[in-house]
């Protein structure tokens, strides 16, 4: 078999981070509760991931107010949009060399 | 299965995830068939009260010179009135019941953004409509509520479920094609927000509520 895991991005072998981006990718600027809620994930469990995305200049944060309340919302960056859609075109490679 | 590095189901899930993430996937099917049963009675009791009044159902669109008596525009639109209140409120009740259902949050991003796209073109149509009153003009008031209707379900079905935007550009065809045919109002609007409504809902609930 060809080496499996060529072009797939490190940063996006856990499925969490790879939900996180996809669900970034789709929408301007995500909030904690709405991610945690789409994903159905524990707080520290997103946190966490969000961190290390955060490290690898994936996504963006962005802290806010709304009224008196810190809104922090999450963004991705131009650099996590690629790295993204190479992932995806990887996985879609893959698929084509099963066939 | 391996789950943490097959591909297939990482698609799967980063497809469902932007779904998920960027529309509001909880309309019901059952939301447009009790629109459509509203719009259904609404142009059935307007066709009643105006024949009790001996009037023909052509004779707003046709009573273009603005002599049309007071009280039967007062009439008209206290119907209007509470048509709209009890379709939108049973339409959102089938939604929130769906939406509680399936565990999700009726009030999220994908709700508001749905929201607001829809009401920007919608409450243009209506102040449109006013103006149209407004100036006697009372033959295309209804091929009107049908285009602007039609573009408010345009706009608003890239935040939902896809079978929108068909029913948006049905109401839109039927609205131009009642813009050639004043007079034929009522028939046009029962056909359009009763029917489509109504067949529209039908299927979507056939398509994705039936098992539920």
């Amino acid at each position: 078999m060809k080496p499996l895991l060529e072009g797939f991005n490190k940063a996006f072998e856990n499925r969490t981070r790879l939900a996180i981006m996809s669900v970034l990718v789709v929408n301007n600027a995500v909030d904690f509760n709405t991610l945690k809620e789409t994903l159905q994930v524990t707080d520290g469990n997103l946190a966490s991931h969000i961190t290390a995305l955060e490290k690898a200049k994936y996504l963006e944060v962005r802290k806010g107010f709304i009224g008196r309340k810190t809104n922090t919302t999450y963004v991705a960056t131009r650099e996590g949009i690629k790295a993204f859609k190479d992932h995806l075109d990887s996985l879609e490679q893959f698929i084509k060399d099963i066939d | 299965m391996n789950n943490e590095a097959s591909p297939i189901n990482d698609l799967k899930e980063i497809r469902s995830l932007m779904e998920r993430s960027s529309r509001f996937m909880s309309l019901s099917g059952l939301s447009g068939v009790s629109a459509g049963v509203c719009g259904l009675a609404a142009a059935f009791f307007t066709h009643w009260y105006l024949s009790r009044e001996g009037l023909r159902d052509d004779y707003v669109s046709n009573t273009l010179d603005k002599t049309m008596e007071y009280k039967v525009i007062v009439n008209l639109f206290f119907i209007g009135v509470v048509t709209l209140f009890l379709a939108v409120g049973s339409a959102t009740y089938f939604t929130l019941r769906k939406t509680v259902r399936t565990g999700g949050r009726a009030w999220d991003t994908t709700s508001k953004r749905l929201m607001v796209n829809i009401l920007m073109p919608l409450i243009t149509g209506g102040i449109y409509c006013m103006a149209l009153i407004y100036h006697g003009e009372y033959g295309l008031v209804a091929p009107s509520t049908l285009v602007f209707y039609g573009l408010a379900l345009l706009n608003g079905s890239k935040y939902t479920l896809n079978d929108i935007r068909y029913l948006g550009v049905s109401q839109i065809v039927l609205g131009i094609i009642s813009l050639f045919y004043i007079g034929y109002g009522l028939e046009f609007w029962a056909l359009g927000f009763g029917v489509l409504h109504i067949v529209y809902g039908g299927a979507m609930w056939y398509k994705y509520d039936r098992k539920g």
